[in-house]
């Protein structure tokens, strides 16, 4: 029930005083309130719950958190024993017959 | 859909795994508190990937779940009277209350509708100007500000047959009252992140420092659940007790402000009960006297009410992270989405629904095929 999802605002209107919009969700569509975001613009995508929009997706935080992701495991990638690593990436067994590779790891 | 697929990404997700890996030395017990947390977690079997020490409890985090059932009863009552349509979320009318619930109600001639949002409610009033149009307001901070506007509007517009039965709840005295349990194992918690986005963080750094407890906010994705747990797994083994926030993308420090100023308009803070917990001080919202003519309660004076819970349902357990789901004896064969004991196993974001779900059908299933993150 209190499931909220990205959506992408299509269009916004006036109605009864009350900011309206088309909010297309990955082919789904539904009217959305945008009493709490007024300056969300067409184009935008918001976190939407029971047909309310409640917070901006912001673009660049978005990306910042993927990248960070991204360069998790390079410095092990970078300075680690490359043979571990072929090891690791075939499902092979340790050369000295040791488990599993975090063991190794630590 | 962006903003979900790239967050579901499996090579991002076996890196932040490989974090969390060779960063545990140690057991550790996160608490994680929103249904829609926990359904991620068993749906991709996230807890079956993390490293065997780090264990997930699953908090009270779902909203229909902790409606307390004298709510439940008080909402069957208004719904079976002739004038009243009744309008609810879907999830809440399988619900048991005492007896029976919403569905029966409806079966019996009760006129029960299902709405997406609480603005569908006000339409239907508006629509039918001679009957009394109730809508069931429950929900944590991320569905009171929807209701709250509503009921601002029904005010505006001068809809007077409209009214909230209200059962709001909020998750920082629930965290509070976890930690202050004698049974407590809860070492760090997941704040909900739509609940952040609304509310802001602003409530968490005096919880953290009190009971010396990491919370970091946390989304819905896989990706997400994985950073909550890996910042708070980091925290943990450094020593450290402080707010972070993993979901910049929907949160900002101090939530959104326009609904946070509609909630202190509409709203009273005051003390609620938890189904199977028990009363919290402070932990719900009830309308405040500005809006009493828009209150259910005092509009449909319910009295006569009995509430009975069926003894079997150990879901008050579940609830506080004591029990597993898979580990209460009715689960899977007196107790059955199709034949519910308790909210836990109705909701589609109770502890005990995502389990039968998902087929967590014991302990040591493995994580399903197909899983994005397996």
């Amino acid at each position: 029930m209190c499931l909220a999802v990205p959506g992408k605002v299509m269009d916004i209107e006036l109605r009864d005083g009350t900011r309206m919009a088309t909010v297309d969700f990955g082919g789904v569509v539904k009217e959305v309130c945008l009493e709490y975001l007024p300056d969300l613009q067409v184009g935008e995508y918001a976190i939407v719950h029971v047909g309310f929009a409640l917070q901006r997706l912001d673009e660049q935080s978005a990306r910042q958190t993927l990248d960070l992701f991204a360069t998790l495991g390079m410095l092990q990638e970078e300075f680690a024993d490359p043979w571990e690593l072929a090891a690791e990436a075939g499902g092979a067994p340790w050369p000295d017959g040791s488990g599993a590779p975090q063991e190794v790891q630590k | 859909m962006k903003y979900i697929d790239e967050f579901q990404n499996p090579d991002l997700a076996r890196r932040l795994l490989d974090d969390i890996h060779s960063t545990v030395t140690r057991p550790w017990a996160l608490m994680e508190v929103c249904g829609g947390q926990t359904h991620t977690i068993i749906r991709h079997g996230i807890d079956q990937l993390l490293p065997e020490p780090v264990e997930l409890i699953h908090g009270p985090g779902c909203p229909v779940c902790v409606t307390p059932l004298e709510v439940i009863d008080k909402a069957m009552e208004i719904a079976s009277r002739p004038e009243v349509i009744f309008c609810s979320f879907g999830d809440m009318l399988r619900v048991p209350g005492t007896g029976r619930d919403l569905f029966q109600v409806r079966a019996e001639g009760g006129d029960v509708r299902v709405v997406y949002s609480p603005l569908d409610a006000l339409r239907i009033a508006r629509e039918n100007p001679d009957r009394e149009v109730v809508f069931f307001g429950i929900g944590f901070e991320t569905t009171a500000p929807p209701n709250a506007m509503t009921v601002h509007q029904a005010r505006r517009l001068r809809i007077r047959n409209f009214s909230l039965l209200v059962s709001h709840v909020r998750v920082p005295p629930a965290i509070e009252a976890i930690m202050r349990s004698p049974d407590c194992r809860v070492q760090a918690f997941l704040a909900a992140g739509h609940v952040c986005s609304v509310m802001g963080i602003g409530e968490y750094p005096a919880l953290a420092d009190r009971y010396r407890v990491p919370i970091v906010v946390t989304g819905f994705e896989p990706l997400d659940i994985l950073e909550g747990v890996r910042r708070t797994v980091r925290q943990l083994e450094r020593g450290e007790h402080t707010v972070q926030n993993a979901y910049s993308r929907a949160v900002r420090p101090e939530g959104n402000p326009s609904a946070l100023a509609m909630l202190e308009d509409v709203f009273e803070v005051t003390d609620r009960a938890w189904r199977g917990i028990g009363v919290i001080p402070d932990s719900g919202w009830r309308l405040s006297p500005r809006y009493r003519d828009y209150d259910a309660e005092y509009r449909f004076s319910v009295t006569g009410i009995h509430t009975q819970e069926p003894a079997e349902c150990r879901s008050g357990e579940v609830l506080q992270g004591l029990l597993k789901p898979n580990e209460c004896e009715a689960f899977g064969t007196t107790c059955t989405p199709r034949s519910p004991l308790g909210a836990t196993m109705v909701s589609s974001e109770g502890a005990c629904a995502a389990y039968y779900l998902y087929r967590r059908l014991d302990t040591t299933t493995a994580p399903l095929e197909g899983s994005p993150v397996a």
